[in-house]
């Protein structure tokens, strides 16, 4: 188990460099000149003296060689200046660190219902199976997968503001400031990013526990007369439970991401809303930046997936 | 390879033997594409009498084909004629589905909206299959360097969330139409590589992939003639899975409003100016919203149902 774990946290590390390379790479492979991009700003009409271009390019280093331009930049990073924005002039890390709390508040209270209603309601759903209810759940599912998480958004607020003529404040406030208002703030956003890993988890969970209620240890535990809730939660949703592990550990990096498009919605200022403003106006070494915390967010998502179905099945520690 | 040996003694015999069976084979086939017809017709009527919601999905898929085919004629208005007395009237005789905010028809926005969530979500399908097709076989087959650089490219791709993958490769390539679709493409094609490759290296121990390589076919020959036909039936159950999500992050890109600026399509019609009216004009993001819905749903239960037809094993899953 120790050697296990300690070579994928090894793994971590080039795995990390490796991402901060590919990334840093595909940025700067982009057609044109990228100090001649930003300078024509948004709409790439901005008009510019060639002299603005030069000068530019020597603030960004861009003459430099790639490896050169990439070692500063991950030296800067490690002492923790993110440089600043093209467009505000405003130090990254000041901003991140606005939005950092913002973002994970949101995807943790997602990931949070997504396994509080998944995980039981496809338990249901298994020991009811092909009964109305049954249906009905698998239904919700397929609804589930079907809908972008911007129109659960939207049908969202709409419900609330025509039945209850009521609308979620707007913005944000932290948890410890005012738990009630961040509550109904947060609520909402999170159920319309949660709704499709729901579904999935939901029809994982299913799946799973009709497989293992068909197994010979079940009915074994069932001829020696253990009642049914015995059988089902002890035996069968154990063993069932570790591929919805796995299932919910890469659901909660598509909920990070996903973020992106629920804080547009609902107007939070998060990182997502952060990423969408920095590629819109086309601030490179933000878009950098944030594309890079999502990747590495996703990264450790990844690691903890790995470490936690180690500890869950011991099979996996000899190989 | 035992038998290689054996069969170099009758060497004549054997490769003649073959090669006889092959033109039998090549008969055959022809005679069954003659028939083909009616026995495709029995058989996606089998498919929609046992998978009636699969059937469902399918019938929708076409529809939603044939709308974007035929939106030019289908158009009452042009889209883009904006009309400030008529702005935001609900669903009526003259506008269908209402107008907007601008006082654009909104039915004739969705139909020729439709063509663009169709195009990418049939085009990256399309584009991922094939390039994960060539790499899966060609990395189980020949193995190797190859194989080991291959798979650290899967690996490495695939563990980034799609949406994720796909807005850090629109901002590298710039914006547009294509571009999007050539980044879902670069998103999908890595998990289609993990399961052909894994499909190929079972097919790779088959004894007729034994026989063809005695027979003296090519590496060539025998990846794409031999190897990669068996391997279609995982290819299709994972690419129609594709398409669904192909076109939910388009939409998701259009809305942000940076997928494909200033084309028409469903994502952008629920953005911006929309989400200031939608409270008091529910219809200008309903519509919208429900075809997109629609769509996916009908691709979802379509591939749902494929999947349980072709491999019996998942059914259910």
């Amino acid at each position: 188990m120790k050697e296990y774990i300690l070579k994928r946290l090894l793994l971590f590390v080039p795995t990390l460099v490796g991402t901060a390379l590919v990334i840093f790479i595909l940025l700067r492979v982009l057609p044109g000149d990228v100090a001649e991009i930003i300078l024509s700003g948004p709409s790439g009409e901005g008009s510019f003296a060639y002299e603005d271009v030069l000068r530019l390019r020597e603030d960004l280093g861009l003459d430099d060689p790639i490896y050169v331009q990439f070692g500063q930049w991950v030296l800067d990073m490690v002492r923790g200046d993110l440089g600043e924005s093209y467009v505000t002039r405003r130090s990254i890390s000041q901003q991140l660190k606005n939005q950092i709390p913002v973002t994970l508040q949101l995807a943790a209270l997602s990931a949070l219902t997504v396994a509080a209603v998944g995980v039981p309601i496809g338990i249901i759903a298994a020991v009811r199976r092909d009964s109305f209810l049954d249906v009905i759940l698998r239904g919700w599912a397929i609804l589930g997968l079907a809908t972008p998480s911007f129109f659960a958004g939207l049908l969202i607020i709409l419900g609330l503001s025509t039945i209850f003529r009521w609308m979620p404040p707007v913005g944000f406030t932290h948890m410890w400031v005012d738990p009630v208002v961040s509550t109904q703030q947060l609520v909402f956003p999170a159920l319309a990013l949660g709704f499709a890993s729901n579904g999935l988890l939901l029809r994982m969970m299913r799946t799973q526990l009709l497989e293992v209620l068909g197994d010979d240890y079940v009915r074994t535990a069932r001829s020696k007369g253990l009642s049914n809730t015995i059988v089902i939660w002890r035996h069968a949703v154990r063993n069932a439970l570790l591929p919805v592990v796995t299932t919910f550990g890469f659901q909660v990096g598509a909920l990070l991401s996903g973020t992106v498009v629920i804080e547009a919605v609902f107007s939070i200022p998060g990182v997502g809303g952060g990423l969408v403003e920095a590629l819109l106006s086309r601030d490179l070494p933000m878009i950098q930046i944030y594309i890079i915390y999502f990747a590495v967010l996703a990264l450790v998502v990844n690691l903890i997936v790995d470490l936690t179905y180690a500890w869950l099945d011991p099979r996996i520690r000899y190989e | 390879m035992s038998s290689s040996g054996d069969s170099n003694t009758r060497k004549g015999d054997g490769v003649a033997g073959i090669v006889n069976q092959d033109s039998e084979v090549v008969q055959s086939l022809t005679e069954a594409r003659m028939v083909n017809w009616s026995q495709w017709l029995r058989s996606s009527g089998r498919f929609m009498r046992n998978k009636p919601l699969g059937g469902m999905g399918l019938l929708l898929m076409i529809f939603f084909l044939l709308i974007a085919i035929t939106s030019p004629i289908l158009a009452t208005h042009d889209p883009t004629f904006t009309y400030a007395r008529d702005r935001l009237l609900p669903p009526n005789g003259e506008h269908w589905f209402g107008t907007d905010f601008l006082g654009r028809d909104l039915f004739s926005r969705i139909v020729l909206g439709s063509r663009i969530s169709i195009y990418i979500g049939l085009a990256s399908m399309l584009g991922a299959a094939a390039a994960g097709a060539v790499l899966g076989v060609t990395s189980a087959y020949i193995g190797g360097k190859y194989d080991l650089t291959v798979q650290r490219f899967v690996d490495a791709l695939t563990a980034f969330p799609s949406l994720l993958l796909a807005l850090a490769l629109l901002a590298a390539f710039g914006h547009s139409h294509v571009n999007v679709m050539l980044a879902l493409i670069i998103v999908f094609s890595p998990r289609v590589t993990r399961v052909v490759r894994s499909t190929s290296l079972s097919i790779k121990q088959m004894p007729y992939v034994e026989a063809a390589t005695a027979i003296g076919a090519t590496d060539f020959r025998i990846m794409f003639r031999h190897v990669m036909p068996n391997t279609f039936a995982p290819l299709i159950i994972i690419a129609s899975g594709l398409i669904g999500s192909a076109i939910l992050i388009e939409a998701s890109l259009s809305f942000l409003g940076i997928g494909t600026p200033g084309a028409l399509s469903w994502g952008s019609l629920l953005s911006g100016q929309a989400m200031r009216f939608f409270t008091t004009s529910p219809w200008i993001v309903l519509f919208p919203g429900l075809s997109l819905t629609l769509l996916v749903f009908a691709v979802n239960v379509f591939g749902d149902a494929l999947r349980d037809v072709l491999d019996p094993r998942l059914r259910g899953r």
